[in-house]
């Protein structure tokens, strides 16, 4: 790990003072994604400030009849939530089926969606990446790139966003609250927060520099059948291949977003509108423009039939 | 190639520091005269450090312990390294495997995946703080009973884990096998296995592991 120094301001006044004064600091909250960076000099910021001591760690309602989750909630606490657990279910089962018991512990809401992809030649400092250092190309295209991406991926980049909650924050229409270095405020609905990778992986979301989330608000309920069906290489602790929330109502409408295939969860509405129809003619409209890879060409059956399975968990 | 931040990522470094820590133990040499053991990050000597050493306390086992460290000190470094509570492990280092799980209050957490200076004023419970050799935890006494591990290593993590565990399904929190979600969720096998899997065993004593916490949550149901 390379040196840093470390504070902890109390309010978001003091953080915000603080990103102005070292450029390149970063936040810390439960640190399982950032630390393990920073362990592998992947990240090597030269100041942390730790997010914990400023609030943030509440579930409320909002004057809409929805939710606001602080940005430093637990995951774990998220999950568990009664009111996310009745009218949220998506949330709570996509939580769930993501890293272990401890992890959730620590992890927190604005962490998770900002974690970094586990793409191996990201994580491989001796292997080219233009996520990780710009300008060096991508070691996955046309290497191993089995658990890549299918849609939304360029000549520079064809990783995948590694969260579950993402997801499900996602399909719920999320809204992302944050507080930028000079202390204005914006409201970032989740469908404009990240980014295709494009000729610059290695920008991710359409955050500032210094700016810092602190809510992540959930619209009012919506009803329906909530489901989260994930496929991975083993039934725990491991991340997607393919995954997809699913919110269907009675009348066999609804929404619907995919993980583990794109550089950002994958949400269409056109795809949505064909939910009556069935699996095959919604992942014929998700996956249209679709380019597997060497390895991973069996993703594009895979979200056929996870779809399948997940509506027909949906119908209970 | 394989996913980072999955358990079976498991480093070289394991091995190396195992057969340093078994050559320290056979040739008696103080642990002290070896920075190297553990493979600390940083390493336990940091007088080389260009940086201003940060002062914490937290609490630990039901003592409090001040420390004086190099920013960059996990938690589980600062508990081996530097209070000499070797009875947590270091197993990947990157949250992988479970082996280096503690309570930070109530909860389970990596300890390799969290701050020293970021535990200031915090409980953290070693498995030295659930049981001693006298007077085991229930845990602890039901993982004899019930050969819960062979080599050892993972075991003081699944320990602290398979505790806080317990206390989580008490506490009504669902896990990814939980069929209602609002329902309170049962003490069965598939739930004991899906709330451990954040513990890896590589001697593959699930079975055994499962039979012992069934035990002690049937007891404390």
């Amino acid at each position: 790990m390379k040196p840093f120094t470390y504070e902890k301001p109390r309010t978001p006044a003091e953080a915000a003072a603080a990103t102005a004064r070292h450029p390149g600091a970063k936040f810390i909250a439960g640190g399982t994604n950032l630390l393990d960076l920073m362990k592998l000099e992947i990240e090597a910021p030269g100041h942390l400030i730790d997010v914990n001591g400023l609030g943030f760690d509440q579930i409320e309602a909002t004057p809409e009849g929805g939710l606001g989750i602080g940005a430093l909630v637990r995951n774990t606490d998220l999950a568990a939530d009664e009111r996310v657990r009745r009218d949220y279910a998506v949330l709570s089962r996509a939580l769930l089926a993501g890293a272990s018991g401890q992890l959730r512990n620590a992890a927190t809401t604005a962490g998770n969606l900002l974690q970094r992809t586990r793409c191996p030649y990201f994580y491989d400092t001796n292997q080219p990446c233009n996520k990780r250092q710009p300008g060096t190309g991508c070691g996955a295209i046309g290497g191993v790139n089995r658990q890549h991406a299918i849609l939304g991926s360029s000549t520079a980049c064809i990783a995948t966003h590694p969260s579950d909650m993402a997801v499900a924050m996602r399909v719920l229409d999320a809204t992302i609250q944050t507080v930028r270095a000079d202390g204005a405020t914006r409201r970032i609905p989740i469908a404009d927060f990240y980014r295709l990778p494009g000729d610059t992986p290695n920008v991710e979301n359409t955050l500032q520099p210094g700016e810092l989330i602190t809510h992540v608000t959930l619209p009012k309920p919506v009803g329906g059948a909530h489901v989260y069906y994930k496929v991975r290489d083993r039934s725990s602790y491991a991340f997607a291949l393919v995954s997809v929330a699913a919110i269907v109502q009675r009348d066999g409408t609804g929404r619907v977003a995919l993980g583990g295939v794109a550089h950002m969860p994958w949400r269409i509405e056109a795809a949505e509108a064909e939910l009556p129809q069935g699996a095959k003619a919604v992942a014929t409209k998700l996956l249209a423009g679709a380019k597997p890879t060497e390895h991973n060409a069996f993703k594009v059956p895979l979200v056929e039939r996870t779809l399948a399975a997940a509506l027909l968990e949906a119908k209970g | 190639m394989k996913n980072l931040h999955e358990p079976d990522q498991m480093r070289g470094d394991f091995e190396l520091t195992r057969r340093e820590f078994i050559v320290a133990g056979t040739a008696a040499v103080a642990l002290t005269a070896l920075p190297g053991v553990g493979r600390a990050q940083p390493a336990a000597t940091t007088s080389q450090s260009a940086l201003p050493l940060t002062k914490v306390s937290f609490n630990v086992n039901g003592k409090l312990r001040e420390l004086e460290l190099d920013s960059r000190t996990t938690l589980l470094d600062a508990l081996r390294e530097h209070l000499h509570l070797t009875g947590t492990k270091k197993g990947c280092d990157h949250g992988q495997c479970g082996a280096c799980t503690v309570h930070i209050g109530e909860r389970r957490m990596n300890s390799c995946l969290t701050l020293a200076v970021m535990q200031q004023g915090a409980s953290v419970t070693t498995i030295e703080g659930l049981g001693t050799p006298e007077n085991l935890h229930p845990m602890q006494a039901a993982f004899v009973k019930h050969d819960g591990y062979q080599c050892g290593y993972c075991t003081s993590g699944q320990i602290c884990s398979a505790v806080a565990m317990l206390r989580e399904i008490k506490a009504g929190i669902p896990c990814h096998v939980t069929s209602d979600l609002t329902a309170r969720p049962q003490l069965t096998a598939a739930e004991i296995r899906e709330r451990m899997s954040g513990n890896l065993c590589r001697c593959g004593a699930y079975a055994n592991i499962v039979d012992a916490i069934t035990e002690v949550g049937g007891k404390s149901a």
